[in-house]
């Protein structure tokens, strides 16, 4: 395959446990951690090793979102990315930014860049749509594997097998290239950047274009009216005897 | 308090609930230890104890502020009512009280100054050729982090390999050296730190201090670096019988009790391992006899 290109985005760091606004309106952003979305450490990851098996030539990262979503691509040059395009925008993802116009949007990408096989992870942990991948294949009219717990891409670069991930274990399914694929939590462990690649991502070409500039109607088709945190968990009870655990279960769980 | 920043709380409450409670706040507490999840408070304080966080907040000396204690006839001293930020009404008796391990009192209540919680926190882990290449790497971090360095910890092979044998989900990726410095960074701006540890990194790696070195990405990858370092007392502590020692010892000289400990236990199958907080001068020395208690090494190690 000559070219793979790999979507990342910028979320809220996994570990960090987010706040709603004061107004309800959304999540908390300010002065809170960002990092690359898991699921997109591993798309990364996945490309790489591609490249490092020689079954790829170059890997390009693209992430569209605020000027900041610039550091995450350094991070995916960083552990070994050829290049990175930046689509700007303002629009929040996890509000006003919806998986339809980001999908669009790759699809722009796609056409400029016209890679073999696209890689992104398979949901995002702001929005978990799991949509982006499926409606881009759709867009672009190509093969798509989704829930990717292992990519295999033939020799001849013309064709893919995936194991995907089902609720009931696990299925294979053969796909021809050019395809869109979406990797799961299994598909790899992704490396941390090396020194020397943290030095010399900062030299690798990294292109900026304007999502507004690119043709997709960014209107959202999807509005957040209002975000809330869970209920707080009501405190346990000591029950008794075995009966009265029994009456508990029958008449107020009601699970029984 | 959130304009003081002092906050006021009973000895006994638990390190880590102390630290959840503020951050909910946007604060977090002065220090930080791997028993975080079990120590108290006020045990903290009668051990005075130091922890990872000691380079970047300093002692509980400076950061208490006042303190409730109990003396042995049952008179209750409180030093903790209204506490100040600034108080140099007579003698400092808080900090007296601090590192005094019960012999003057039972502390009963604690007011500690507190620091507004980074939001943001970036760690590397790095592998150094010999003991003077991790004093160098520490030196480097003084000038090139300078505030936002919040940990350097060091670990010595042995100790890198028990913690990564008691942990199998972990790996060092990293590799070469005798060495292993992890380095963390704090502060309130993710792309002005980032820039920072980068410099720094690029410093290293041009003076030949570090011969290897990752950084985590993210908040996750960042724990599994932290529960390699914070994962070696309990691995030499469930590997056998362990002599444990904590000193303070001049910069230079940090991991030369070490390599003598090594030298004069030659004749028995240890596992001897150094590491600790290359920040403050302070060395943990383990020796993990996996056979159990030998009174030979323990007259060695303490003639």
């Amino acid at each position: 395959m000559r070219k793979v290109l790999v979507g990342v985005k910028r979320v809220v760091d996994y570990a960090v446990r987010v706040r709603v606004s004061a107004d309800k309106s959304g999540v908390e952003l300010a002065n809170t951690k960002m990092s690359m979305n898991p699921f997109c450490e591993i798309a990364v990851e996945e490309a790489i090793r591609l490249k490092e098996k020689g079954a790829a030539e170059e890997v390009v990262a693209v992430s569209i979102g605020p000027k900041q979503a610039q550091e995450t691509l350094r991070s995916a040059l960083a552990m070994g990315c050829d290049r990175a395009i930046h689509v700007q925008t303002d629009i929040r993802s996890d509000q006003g930014l919806n998986p339809l116009a980001i999908a669009q949007l790759l699809e722009k990408v796609v056409e400029k860049e016209s890679p073999d096989l696209v890689i992104v992870g398979k949901q995002s942990i702001d929005g978990d749509h799991a949509t982006t991948a499926p409606m881009l294949a759709e867009l672009l009219g190509w093969s798509q594997a989704t829930f990717a717990a292992r990519l295999d891409v033939a020799a001849d670069g013309a064709s893919a097998e995936v194991e995907r991930e089902t609720d009931a274990g696990t299925e294979v399914v053969k796909l021809p290239l050019p395809a869109v694929i979406s990797a799961d939590l299994r598909l790899n462990t992704p490396r941390y950047p090396k020194l020397p690649n943290i030095m010399k991502a900062k030299k690798k070409p990294l292109e900026a274009l304007e999502a507004a500039d690119l043709g997709v109607d960014l209107a959202p088709t999807l509005v957040v009216t209002g975000v809330a945190p869970p209920p707080d968990r009501a405190a346990g009870v000591t029950v008794e005897s075995v009966d009265d655990l029994v009456d508990k279960l029958k008449n107020e769980a009601a699970v029984i | 308090d959130e304009d003081t920043g002092v906050a006021t709380c009973g000895a006994g409450v638990v390190l880590a609930d102390l630290d959840a409670f503020l951050r909910d706040k946007g604060f977090c507490a002065p220090l930080d230890l791997g028993a975080a999840g079990t120590c108290t408070v006020g045990g903290n304080l009668a051990t005075n104890a130091g922890g990872v966080r000691f380079v970047r907040y300093g002692s509980l000396r400076g950061a208490t502020v006042g303190v409730e204690f109990v003396t042995a006839d049952g008179t209750v001293i409180d030093c903790a009512g209204t506490p100040l930020r600034k108080d140099n009404t007579g003698y400092a008796l808080p900090q007296l009280l601090v590192g005094s391990e019960g012999t003057l009192g039972v502390i009963t209540k604690v007011a500690l100054a507190v620091p507004a919680a980074p939001s943001s926190v970036g760690v590397a882990w790095l592998a150094c050729d010999d003991f003077g290449a991790v004093r160098r790497t520490l030196r480097l971090a003084r000038t090139h982090l300078g505030e936002v360095l919040s940990a350097i910890e060091f670990l010595d092979l042995p100790a890198r390999d028990a913690a990564l044998r008691a942990q199998p989900d972990l790996s060092d990726p990293v590799e070469g050296g005798s060495f292993r410095v992890l380095v963390e960074v704090a502060g309130s701006d993710a792309a002005h730190d980032d820039e920072k540890l980068n410099r720094f990194l690029e410093a290293s790696a041009e003076a030949g201090a570090v011969l290897d070195g990752v950084v985590a990405a993210s908040t996750t990858k960042a724990r599994e670096l932290w529960r390699v370092r914070e994962g070696v007392s309990d691995a030499m502590s469930n590997a056998g019988f362990v002599f444990k020692y904590d000193v303070s010892l001049p910069p230079a000289r940090l991991y030369d009790l070490v390599d003598e400990a090594r030298a004069r236990l030659a004749g028995f199958e240890l596992d001897v391992a150094g590491y600790g907080h290359v920040g403050d001068s302070n060395l943990h020395l383990n020796v993990c006899d996996a056979t159990g208690y030998n009174a030979d090494v323990h007259e060695t190690l303490e003639p």
